[in-house]
């Protein structure tokens, strides 16, 4: 990984393969886990279970679904963290342990992830090897980068291979910010191909399918098992100078899973050389296109294409049940980290408030972990914590402190110099007065900051399930990637409608504070 | 029973308290005036320790006031401010109430505390359920009476008490004002600009200017026999301020 530093620049210039996962987020997180990543190797602990993850795009979300299925098929306990981030986000996973196996492509392995050693594909199971990680024999299908045209313009212009294009110098390019920039993109193919072209913009993935169809765009790159590429009837263009490598579809493993459940790795052979490129588009046409559950799209072809009738989709849980799986997991995650921030937060804000010199800098250096974007600072707790709840709650817990902090600090020090003096004056010792007097005055605006630090928390929660913890960010995150707005507004609506009660639920906590202290007059004496 | 010995205190460039002696005459009222800036507010906070004297020395009841002492101190001594400083979030009743519960007093003390401070102060005992804000100016007053008496101090010590209020109420105030500290016979300090109020409370009067004492003795004897013309202009201003006023009603 030693060229990868500076992590941030070369990350952002050598996006891994990401697919649809927006760029600018997914380059975030990989930079920093490259930053940081330490030389784990946690093992996992759970000897009787495995645990399968995939990338954030249909077609690997699809394969991570079919290896759960398999490896339940042969009575094994498997669990899919579905949709977790990108290449090298999941490569790190399961390097730790956090994962035990993920579909990957031998491209992405040899350009991106094993950057460090020269490798073939001849050598790339044994350099795996060295990692401690194994690999699969190939799916079958190549799922390389290709370009595309309308059918019709193809046709009219005559261009049937990527050499083609050179007698047309002023058709439209349009390629994925990713393509632009990497190794072996559009620069290296410019060159292979000796291409014209210079007017070649930078856009999403999924938004140069649009500008294709609207008539923006000419050309664009596409990946071969694109479900677009058949759903629309665009033209791939033949690779004649077969610039772009091989990009087939494994599963990496690691080495102790053989050891741990040898029933494993031989349930996932069963995968071998069964997904055709047109099968696999076909596929992800199902999801992408008709919306149909990943995990239905995977059993359906289990049972279709290797006979294992008693396959059953999992995920197809009820609305219900789903939603309010999604909030116990959302529910906690807001509740223990808003809960610890407010514990640790109160006497941050009075150390602020009390210690000037001090204060300041507490203020200051809380200040600065909110300048980290939420995305990052879940990015940083990953190679010290790993995936899932944890990580999250503490990313959480720190980006709730900031408004309580804050809040508390001002609550107390806008309390008029006349009401500090009667406590003073009374002979309430420093501690009582605190409790007695400024932290009551100070309520209001503290709440105001729980307030805000609870909003913010219930949103930046659903970032969590890029780190695996779940909650309402999973539906988001799937109805993102397959632009399906009910999915996305199965897990806003929740959202809301969480945000509402919990703000009626502190404004109930803050009235009964308030009433109980002032109006009761037989209550018991302070201790 | 509260000394003075030599105090001082400057804040920045400006002084406060130039460097002066005083003794409160105990179980009397002394009243504290002069024009603003003079220092008497900054001498009643002394007297509180709620500011520390750059040089020399406040003793209360023999005891130098020192960080260690003060806390007992300020538990002898009652101290009202102009606005009341009452605690809003806090009833009228538990405003009083709040040191005692604070040092662990009963129910019982405390409710027997409470209705004698009420018949004291004459509040309508149905308005300790309130809370300041829902209070008038004159209960507010009261209140932070009952507030400054609920642990008997020896010392009471008062900044402008009637400083905000209506000139109605202000008049009925100060008379009953005057009843209590006449029946508690109690060591009282009263801080006012007001020379007809100092005339009124004033067994001692304190007159100040520019952090320093002028002259104190009776009012008779700062009529009679001024230690410089500052005394009787002082005096005379206030008096032609009242007539003209008068005049114009």
């Amino acid at each position: 990984m030693a060229d990868h530093s500076p992590a941030l620049l070369s990350a952002h210039l050598h996006p891994v393969r990401y697919h649809r996962t927006p760029p600018v987020l997914a380059g975030l997180l990989l930079s920093l886990l490259l930053l940081l990543a330490p030389p784990v190797s946690a093992a996992q602990e759970d000897g009787g279970s495995v645990t399968v993850g995939s990338k954030q795009f249909t077609e690997n979300v699809i394969l991570g679904h079919m290896a759960t299925l398999l490896l339940e098929d042969a009575g094994l306990t498997a669990r899919h963290r579905a949709e977790l981030g990108g290449s090298r986000f999941l490569w790190e996973a399961l390097r730790r342990g956090d994962i035990d196996l993920y579909p990957e492509y031998t491209g992405t392995l040899i350009e991106e992830i094993l950057t460090d050693d020269e490798v073939t594909p001849e050598t790339l199971a044994e350099v795996l090897a060295t990692y401690n990680v194994r690999m699969t024999a190939p799916l079958g299908f190549n799922n390389t980068y290709a370009l595309g045209m309308r059918p019709e313009q193809a046709d009219t212009l005559g261009i049937e291979t990527v050499s083609d294009l050179r007698q047309h110098p002023t058709l439209q390019f349009a390629f994925s910010n990713e393509f632009m920039e990497r190794g072996d993109g559009w620069p290296a193919l410019q060159q292979a191909y000796n291409l014209p072209q210079q007017q070649v913009r930078g856009v999403d993935h999924d938004i140069s399918y649009q500008g294709l169809r609207s008539g923006a765009a000419d050309v664009i790159d596409l990946y071969s098992t694109d479900a677009e590429i058949d759903a629309y009837n665009l033209r791939v263009l033949e690779d004649d100078r077969s610039f772009f490598t091989e990009y087939k579809a494994v599963f990496v493993y690691r080495a102790d899973l053989s050891e741990r459940l040898p029933g494993a790795p031989t349930a996932l052979e069963q995968l071998e050389s069964t997904l055709s490129e047109q099968r696999m588009m076909q596929l992800n046409r199902r999801s992408k296109i008709e919306g149909t559950h990943e995990a239905q799209v995977a059993a359906a072809f289990l049972s279709e294409d290797l006979g294992l009738a008693g396959v059953t989709a999992v995920g197809t849980a009820r609305l219900v049940d789903r939603v309010g799986q999604r909030t116990v997991e959302h529910g906690l995650l807001v509740f223990i980290s808003l809960l610890a921030a407010v514990v640790a937060a109160i006497p941050l804000g009075v150390l602020a408030a009390k210690r000037r010199r001090l204060g300041s800098g507490v203020l200051l250096l809380i200040g600065l972990t909110y300048t980290t974007p939420s995305l990052a600072l879940l990015a940083l707790m990953v190679p010290p914590l790993g995936l899932g709840f944890v990580p999250a709650a503490v990313a959480l817990f720190i980006y709730s402190l900031l408004p309580v902090v804050w809040n508390t600090y001002t609550g107390l020090r806008d309390i008029p110099e006349p009401l500090l003096e009667s406590a003073e004056a009374l002979g309430l010792p420093p501690a009582a007065k605190l409790r007695l007097v400024e932290l009551p005055l100070a309520l209001p605006s503290i709440m105001a900051g729980i307030k805000v630090a609870a909003v913010i928390n219930i949103g930046t929660a659903t970032l969590g399930a890029l780190i695996g913890a779940g909650g309402y960010g999973q539906p988001i995150l799937t109805g993102i990637r397959r632009a399906d707005l009910s999915l996305i507004l199965e897990g806003t609506i929740p959202a809301a409608v969480m945000t509402v009660g919990v703000l009626v639920l502190l404004e109930g906590i803050e009235r009964l504070l308030t009433t109980r202290r002032s109006t009761s007059s037989a209550s018991a004496p302070a201790t | 029973m509260v000394t003075l010995d030599n105090v001082s205190k400057t804040y920045g460039q400006e002084t406060a308290v130039a460097p002066l002696s005083l003794t409160v005459a105990s179980e009397q009222t002394t009243v504290l005036i002069g024009p603003s800036g003079s220092g008497k507010s900054t001498l009643l906070r002394l007297m509180i320790g709620l500011i520390t004297p750059d040089a020399g020395q406040v003793t209360f009841d023999g005891q130098p006031l020192t960080p260690a002492t003060v806390q007992d101190a300020r538990h002898r001594m009652g101290y009202v401010i102009q606005e009341g400083g009452l605690f809003p979030h806090l009833s009228a009743r538990r405003n009083v109430t709040l040191l005692a519960r604070h040092l662990g007093w009963s129910e019982d003390r405390i409710a027997a505390r409470v209705e004698e401070l009420t018949d004291l102060v004459q509040l309508a005992p149905d308005r300790l359920a309130q809370r300041p804000d829902d209070l008038s100016g004159g209960q507010r007053q009261r209140v932070s009476l009952m507030r400054a008496l609920m642990l008997d101090p020896a010392v009471l010590l008062l900044d402008e008490p009637l400083g905000a209020l209506d000139p109605l109420i202000r008049a009925d105030l100060q008379g009953d004002l005057r009843a209590i500290f006449q029946e508690l016979q109690k060591t009282v300090v009263l801080v006012t600009h007001n020379m007809h109020e100092a005339a009124y409370f004033g067994d001692v009067i304190v007159l100040l200017r520019q952090g320093q004492i002028v002259q104190q003795g009776p009012l008779q004897a700062l009529l009679e026999t001024p230690s410089e013309p500052f005394v009787t202009a002082f005096i005379q201003a206030q008096r032609h301020t009242l007539l003209s006023s008068d005049g114009a009603a």
